[in-house]
């Protein structure tokens, strides 16, 4: 295969520019990083997620700042300070909104990234540790997002982080110490909100961090891309910049305006009201949900009648997708490719919506037949469907190259569905 | 067009998903017409007006609003004199002073809206048990928000349906969680005189301080609907320029 | 794992104008215009909020009851989280301050104009210098050279009408804003 030949950018002949990067070559890695660096060219709007989930990172991180300046971690006065930041603060209710409702955008902004890479097979040779780095950034960011709804400390903070907390207490023998150490008392109580103030306020760095290794494995064999075949030659590829950020800032302002309409107008629509009644340790509120993100996960916990069951089915719902790589036997990346995948992944998608569902329900009746349901489908499919998929299932023809559909003219199809695609 | 399938999916995927989390709740109430709702909503000053004199007269004897202080009634339209000469109606405990004694002083408008009682315990033990919220933030979290409220205050039945008994010393009301509540029917005609000379109904009541407690939720909610239209603008245009800058870009590469 | 091929777009470049150039650097310039003022917008909002928020604002002013400080005498009361010192000046403060108005100042002021009623003089209790509490409110305190307050930081003193006399303050002790609601009463702020 043709060698990538970098042509630096003009800005690299500036003599400032040569005198720091001779130094430290902050300016190269700029230019090949994210000038120069060549991507697929047919990659589609679903691959703007990645860079507006780096950008939602930015901004819970800002306004997060912003907040904690004002903000009060104590049972005492935690509330109030939230009131005050509200009423008082000046724009506090708008750096407010924007930290709530960012919480929301950026997991609906992960799901889709997800959901994506779920559907072109981006986890698949060589992306094994990228999707692994991802998955450490997911459970990160459930940490820190669980963490940080503790902080309002109203009657939803306190009552999940209690049952949240609690699960821990189903594991043996160790379960009620490390209950006792997550508190740091023998309830939710100041203790607790102090550190999951600290921790909220570390995690997010830790994520930034587990992002900038994202990139590095990232940069490594470059973006996956809706065929999933590897890049043949120079006329696959095209520069970042202008092609991808141009694409991504018109990505990001029509991300945007879907973001501000819920910051202006529809501002507490995701959240839950209880929220808005200050903690009370005597009143446990009628009917206990998370926020809307982790609803699947929360079905998951109350479909099995048992404790430490539900606990590390819970668990197992996410580490599964550790072993994502390998319980996909076919060497296909893309759905478009997989015709049978394509209805699984559909079913699998539509599992997810009925777990949100079922997790939003009172434990009873039909949501949690629903939910049961749903959960065995949901290891199921990991553990029976995509194993098996890759055995029966006939991959239609593979195109010969990205550029060849658009560029070559002639009829895909020259590889043999028999042959998946080449691992270069 | 995969892409924009795929991206109405997920987006209705969400949505989805949503409406399941909220579907959950109690019986949905009437939603009534608002002047603050919508886009271009901005609060009607008499009706908040008049929604302060029905809390100040009628709620306050039972239910505080911790998070108000009198300045914030500049929201509702009051003048700066207006608020100092209320304020001075209250008296709130202060200190300690040089001797280390706690003392009462008239109230400013820095301060609290006085709490009809000094804490939980005691309003719980006033009122049978049964603890008055704190209505500063009542519109929102109480699902329904300003309907839920004028379906609650105008929802009492002074004979509840048959086969359905009411406790002792409770009340039937149509759109109270287990119809059964503590309160007894707060308002009803000329409970209140308007001093603008409104026609005080009931419905007129629960109307006026629906609103006055919509208010004292988000008071910033004029504020919000005005930047939020400039913002909206803005990131139309922009979001016009950046595709026209993306299709030059992108003119002559296939893809 | 093959490196990405040589990049041979040029297919992208804009058709030149005769000034050089194209339309595709005027939608830069405008998209990032617009981009930037809305970044500049936002981050403006960001700034603000660390200014005093209102209930701050709304807690800018003190009363305080002056019967019970004898001539001679001063208090120190809290004003916006700043010291405020009230003294009630015996004759010879007062008759010694109007002297001194006619004295080489570096901050030029009169005592007339730094005192509502001459008895009772009124002053932000913060050295002009770099913000320390000058000493001179107790009897046993260090007056300075001219009778007032002595900054014990860097050697400022000011005399009985708080007005800076030597030392590296500029500034003199500055008059807050406050008016007598009755005789015996003032409202700072």
């Amino acid at each position: 295969m043709a060698k990538y030949d970098y042509v630096p950018s003009p800005f690299m002949a500036n003599s400032i520019v040569k005198w720091v990067d001779h130094r430290l070559p902050i300016f190269s890695l700029i230019d090949h990083e994210l000038i120069k660096y060549p991507a697929p060219r047919n990659l589609n709007y679903l691959w703007n997620f990645g860079s507006l989930a780096g950008i939602m990172l930015v901004v819970m991180i800002l306004s997060g700042i912003f907040l904690a300046m004002n903000y009060n971690p104590s049972t005492a006065g935690a509330f109030d300070s939230v009131e005050r930041i509200m009423r008082d603060v000046n724009y506090g209710w708008l750096i407010r909104y924007i930290h709530m409702n960012g919480a929301s955008m950026f997991f609906i902004v992960v799901y889709i990234h997800i959901l994506r890479g779920l559907y072109y097979g981006s986890y698949k040779y060589p992306r094994e540790i990228l999707w692994w780095l991802g998955i450490v950034i997911f459970i990160a960011m459930m940490a820190t997002a669980f963490m940080g709804y503790v902080l309002p400390w109203g009657q939803m903070s306190f009552w999940g982080a209690t049952v949240i907390t609690n699960l821990f207490s189903a594991f043996p023998i160790v379960g009620e110490h490390i209950v006792l150490w997550l508190w740091g008392g023998f309830s939710v109580d100041n203790p607790t909100l102090n550190r999951f103030f600290a921790l909220h306020y570390l995690l997010p760095f830790v994520i930034a961090g587990v992002v900038l290794l994202h990139l590095w494995a990232l940069h490594v064999h470059g973006s996956n891309n809706p065929l999933g075949i590897d890049a043949k030659g120079p006329q696959d590829k095209i520069p970042f910049h202008p092609y991808y950020t141009a694409k991504d800032a018109f990505g990001l302002a029509v991300f945007l305006i879907f973001y501000a309409y819920f910051v202006f107008f529809s501002p507490y629509s995701l959240g839950h009201p209880d929220n808005w009644i200050e903690a009370n340790p005597l009143v446990t509120p009628a009917h206990i949900v998370p926020e809307w993100y982790f609803l699947p996960f929360y079905a998951v916990l109350r479909a099995v009648p048992d404790k430490l069951g539900g606990v590390l089915l819970m668990f197992g719902a996410i580490v599964i997708l550790f072993l994502l790589p390998w319980l996909d036997t076919s060497r296909v990346r893309s759905a478009r490719f997989r015709p049978v995948y394509r209805v699984f992944f559909w079913l699998f998608v539509i599992c997810c919506l009925v777990l949100g569902y079922a997790g939003s329900q009172p434990a009873e009746g039909l949501p949690l037949i629903l939910g049961q349901v749903a959960t065995i489908w949901y290891f199921a499919h990991f553990l029976v469907f995509l194993p098996l998929l890759g055995w029966f299932e006939r991959p239609l023809p593979l195109p010969a190259s990205i550029a060849e559909p658009v560029l070559g003219g002639g009829k895909s199809g020259t590889v043999a569905a028999s042959k998946p695609m080449e691992k270069a | 067009m995969r892409t924009a399938k795929l991206l109405i999916a997920s987006v209705l995927a969400f949505g989805l998903g949503i409406a399941a989390a909220s579907a959950a709740e109690t019986p949905k109430v009437p939603t009534q017409k608002w002047a603050h709702t919508g886009f271009f909503g901005t609060f009607d000053r008499a009706e908040l007006q008049r929604g302060y004199q029905v809390y100040k007269e009628v709620c306050a004897a039972c239910h505080a609003m911790h998070q108000i202080r009198f300045r914030n009634l500049a929201g509702i339209g009051l003048s700066e004199a207006e608020i100092a000469a209320l304020a001075k109606e209250y008296e709130v405990t202060d200190g300690p002073n040089d001797e280390g004694e706690m003392f009462q002083r008239p109230a400013r408008p820095a301060d609290r809206f006085k709490s009809p009682f000094p804490n939980q315990q005691a309003a719980r033990a006033a009122n049978g048990g049964a603890y008055p919220p704190d209505l500063s933030l009542i519109a929102k979290n109480r699902v329904g928000g300003e309907n839920y409220i004028y379906a609650l205050l105008t929802g009492y039945k002074e004979t509840p349906p048959a086969g359905v008994t009411v406790m002792e010393g409770m009340h039937y009301n149509e759109w109270f969680p287990g119809h059964q509540i503590g309160m007894a029917p707060p308002l009803s005609a000329d409970r209140v005189t308007y001093a603008d000379g409104t026609k005080a109904t009931l419905e007129q009541h629960a109307h006026d301080v629906s609103v006055f407690l919509a208010w004292a939720s988000s008071p910033h909610l004029e504020a919000r609907n005005s930047l939020g239209l400039k913002v909206m603008l803005f990131l139309f245009i922009l979001a016009g320029l950046l595709y026209a800058t993306k299709r030059k870009v992108w003119r002559n590469i296939k893809h | 794992m093959a490196q990405p091929g040589s990049t041979t777009i040029t297919e992208g470049e804009g058709r030149k104008h005769p000034d050089g150039t194209t339309r595709r650097d005027f939608l830069y310039l405008s998209a990032g215009a617009f981009a930037g003022t809305g970044a500049a917008l936002t981050g403006w909002a960001f700034i603000h909020s660390m200014n005093p928020a209102a209930d701050v604002l709304a807690l800018a002013s003190t009363e305080v009851n002056l019967a019970p400080i004898a001539v001679g005498q001063a208090i120190t009361v809290t004003w916006r989280g700043k010291p405020v010192f009230v003294r009630h000046r015996t004759a010879e403060e007062i008759a010694k301050a109007k002297e001194d108005d006619k004295a080489d100042l570096r901050d030029p002021q009169t005592d007339a104009r730094r005192v509502q009623k001459p008895e009772w003089l009124v002053l932000v209790g913060v050295c002009t210098h770099l913000g320390c509490v000058p000493l001179g409110q107790k009897p046993t305190d260090a007056k300075g050279d001219y009778g007032g307050w002595f900054c014990p930081c860097h050697g400022s003193h000011y005399d009985t009408s708080g007005r800076i006399r030597r030392g590296p303050a500029p500034l003199n002790l500055a008059v807050p804003s406050y008016a007598f609601t009755n005789d015996t009463s003032i409202r700072i702020g």
